[in-house]
C-alpha cells in the first residue's frame, strides 16, 4: 500500500510497516523538546507528585527563551528551576540563553529525517522542514512522554500543498503562508499532516522551510512537513549531523490523499494579514492606507539570519521613518553572530534598529517591549491575536521580513517590490 | 452534568482563554483574566457547572494548557463546539475537562441550561427544549477523564506497574 511521508514516519515510530489515517497507534518519541514555561516549572511538580524520572534524558532537549532576560521574580523563579532541574534530570541536552526553541533546536544538530519528536510548544511542527514528525503538546502530555516515552496519535491524512513556479524578488515563505492561512482559515489543516511540495519549495533555503513548516501551526495542521533533499543534507552536514538518510523518508506516488491543492509562487504577491487574524490577510496593496508606528522584526517565525538578511536587503541606505520605532530580536545567537560578521546586524542598526535578546519576547507577550494601546505595528512573527503582544488595543498586522522594512522606511504598510526594484 | 451555557464565537484563541501577559502567575491568576478580552463578566460570574459553548476551532493557537486548565479552575463542567483545535483538544483531556463536538451548538443560546451526558455524547437544551446529539469521545479519553486527567491515568498505570509480580 503506498504510504504518505507522514504515514511512514508515524508506522516507525509505531513499528509497524504501514499505518491507516484514522487509526490510534501508540509511538516511541525519539526526541522531546521542551522550554522554561511550558516545560521544568510544570513537569518536575508532577514527576515529584508521580515518583517518576525522566525515561530517557539524552532524548530529552531543554532551552530557555520564554522568561529571559529574567527581569522580574517570576521570571528568575521560572528560570531558575529550568536550570536547577537541568541537572537533577541529568539533561545534557541543556540550551541556556542561546535562542528560541524551533532554531535553536535543529541548529544544534538534533533533527533530522526519520525521526519522532514532540516538543512543548505550539511551533513544533518546524521540525517538519527537516522531515521530522513533530507537533507540540502541553505541559501535562510532556509528563506522559517524559514518564512513559511513548505518546498516542490517531494516524493523520495528507493535505498536499504543491507550490508551482518560483517565488519573485521580495517574496517569502512567510508570504505563502499568510496567503494559505486567508485562503482556508486557520483550520485550514484540520490538524491533519500538512505536506508542501514543489518547484518554489524545492528553491527555498532551510530556514525558509523552516518558516513553512512553523506557520503549519496557523494554518491548523499538527505537522507540516517537507520531504528532505540535497538542500537538508548539505545544512544539516554543516551542523554536525550524520547518517542523514533523504531516500527512505519521501512519499510514495500515488498514496491516497485528503486533498491536494497547486498555486502558482511567481504570481503571488507580498501578503499582509489584518488585527486580528493571521487568516485577514490579503495582498499588500489593500493595506496601502495604514500608517504605523512600530515595526517588529522578531520571533522563530520571523527573525531567523535568512530573515533578517531579507529586512536588511531592504533596509540597506534607509532609515526607519520618524515616528517608527524598528525593534530587531534575532531568533538565536547563532544567527546574530553571523548576521553581524557579515555586516547585515550593522546595516539593521545603521537603520535605527532597537537590538532585543535573542528570545522570544513581545511575540508571545513576555519581556519589556510589549506594545501599549497606542501601538500600530506590522511585525515578522506569526500571530496577531487580541492583546498577545501586549495591550488588547494595540493594533498588530502581520507580514514578511522585507514587507515589515519596507513598511518601516515608509511609515505606511508598503509592497517591499518597489523599494528592491 | 447541568448548567448555564456561555457563549462564544468562531476561533476562540488561547491567548483569550490564557493571556501570555498572565502567563508567567500560577492558574488561580490566569483564570482572573480568562476570556476577558471577549466578555469581562466572565471570570467573575461563571458558575461552578457552567457550559462554555463556542464556534469552529475552538481553543486554536498556542499549546499552553493552562487555556484549558483556567476554564476548569473556574469551574466549567464541559465545553461545546461544532469543531476544536487538535492541541487544545488534547490538552483538555490530558487535564479531564470532556470536550463535546456538536455540530448544533450554534442552536444554544447564552444562559441556556444545558444537561449534558459526555459518555453517551448527548445534550438535552432545557431552556429551548431541543436534544442535541454530539460526537462519542473516544473510549481512550473518555477513560482518561473518568481518571481525572493524564496526571491520574499514570498514577493508576504506574500504581499498576508496581504492584505486578515481577
Amino acid at each position: 500500500m503506498q504510504q504518505t511521508l507522514a504515514q511512514k514516519l508515524v508506522a516507525r515510530a509505531a513499528g509497524q510497516s504501514t499505518v491507516k489515517p484514522g487509526d490510534i497507534v501508540t509511538c516511541r518519541v525519539d526526541l522531546a523538546m521542551m522550554h522554561d514555561s511550558g516545560g521544568p516549572r510544570r513537569v518536575k511538580p508532577m514527576l515529584e507528585k508521580l515518583g517518576a524520572k525522566v525515561w530517557d534524558p539524552d532524548k530529552v532537549v531543554l532551552i530557555t527563551d520564554h522568561y529571559l532576560p529574567a527581569n522580574d521574580d517570576d521570571s528568575r523563579r521560572i528560570i531558575r528551576i529550568a536550570r536547577d532541574w537541568a541537572g537533577e534530570a541529568g539533561i545534557k541536552n541543556f540550551h541556556d540563553g542561546e535562542g528560541i526553541c524551533h532554531v535553536v533546536l535543529p541548529e544544534k544538530g538534533h533533527l533530522r529525517p526519520g525521526m519522532f519528536a514532540v516538543g512543548g510548544d505550539s511551533h513544533s511542527p518546524t521540525g517538519g522542514a527537516f522531515g521530522t514528525y513533530m507537533f507540540g503538546i502541553g505541559a501535562t502530555e510532556m509528563l506522559g512522554v517524559l514518564v512513559t516515552g511513548e505518546i498516542w496519535l490517531r494516524v493523520p491524512h495528507t493535505i498536499l500543498i504543491e507550490w508551482t513556479g518560483r517565488l519573485a524578488k521580495g517574496l517569502s515563505a512567510k508570504d505563502m503562508m499568510l496567503f494559505l492561512c486567508g485562503r482556508f482559515g486557520m483550520d485550514g489543516g484540520q490538524y491533519q499532516a500538512v505536506e508542501y511540495a514543489g518547484s518554489a519549495i524545492a528553491a527555498l533555503s532551510m530556514q525558509e522551510r523552516m518558516t513553512l513548516s512553523n506557520m503549519t501551526a496557523e494554518f491548523g495542521g499538527q505537522a507540516g512537513l517537507i520531504a528532505p533533499d540535497e538542500v537538508t543534507r548539505s545544512w544539516l552536514e554543516a551542523v554536525g549531523v550524520r547518517d542523514i538518510d533523504c531516500d527512505t523518508w519521501q512519499g510514495d506516488a500515488g498514496a491516497a490523499l485528503l486533498a491536494s491543492h497547486s498555486f502558482d509562487a511567481s504570481s503571488l504577491p507580498p501578503q499582509v494579514a489584518a488585527p486580528h487574524s493571521p487568516a485577514k490577510s490579503d495582498a499588500v496593496g489593500a493595506f496601502a492606507d495604514v500608517a504605523i508606528n512600530m515595526a517588529y522584526i522578531g520571533a522563530c517565525t520571523g527573525a531567523k539570519l535568512d530573515d533578517l538578511r531579507m529586512a536588511a536587503a531592504v533596509l540597506r541606505g534607509h532609515r526607519a521613518a520618524k515616528g517608527v520605532r524598528l525593534l530587531v530580536a534575532p531568533a538565536s545567537a547563532k544567527d546574530q553572530n553571523i548576521a553581524a560578521a557579515e555586516g547585515t546586524l550593522g546595516v539593521l542598526l545603521d537603520a535605527g534598529a532597537e537590538l532585543l535578546p535573542n528570545a522570544c519576547n513581545a511575540c508571545a507577550g513576555y519581556g519589556n517591549y510589549l506594545l501599549d494601546e497606542s501601538a500600530v505595528t506590522i511585525s515578522t512573527t506569526a500571530r496577531n491575536f487580541k492583546g498577545r503582544m501586549g495591550s488588547t488595543a494595540a493594533q498588530i498586522y502581520l507580514g514578511s521580513p522585507y514587507t515589515v522594512a519596507a513598511s518601516a522606511i515608509t511609515g505606511r504598510i508598503s509592497d517591499p517590490r518597489e523599494l528592491l526594484a | 452534568m447541568s448548567g448555564k451555557a456561555w457563549v462564544f464565537g468562531d476561533n476562540l484563541d488561547t491567548d483569550m482563554l490564557a493571556p501570555g501577559i498572565y502567563m508567567k502567575f500560577g492558574i488561580e491568576e490566569i483564570a482572573k483574566h480568562c476570556l476577558e478580552a471577549l466578555e469581562p463578566r466572565f471570570a467573575g460570574e461563571v458558575k461552578p457547572g457552567d457550559i462554555v459553548v463556542g464556534g469552529k476551532n475552538f481553543g486554536m493557537g498556542s499549546s499552553r494548557e493552562q487555556a484549558a486548565g483556567a476554564l476548569m479552575h473556574l469551574g466549567v463542567a464541559a465545553v461545546i463546539a461544532p469543531s476544536y483545535a487538535g492541541l487544545f483538544y488534547r490538552n483538555a483531556f490530558n487535564l479531564g475537562l470532556p470536550l463535546l463536538v456538536c455540530a448544533d451548538a450554534g442552536s444554544i443560546r447564552p444562559d441556556d441550561v444545558l444537561v449534558v451526558d459526555a459518555e453517551r455524547g448527548h445534550i438535552t437544551n432545557q431552556t429551548q427544549h431541543t436534544q442535541l446529539a454530539c460526537e462519542a469521545i473516544p473510549p481512550h479519553l473518555m477513560a482518561m477523564v473518568r481518571d481525572g486527567g493524564l496526571l491520574g491515568h499514570l498514577e493508576k498505570r504506574l500504581k499498576r506497574e508496581k504492584d505486578a509480580p515481577a
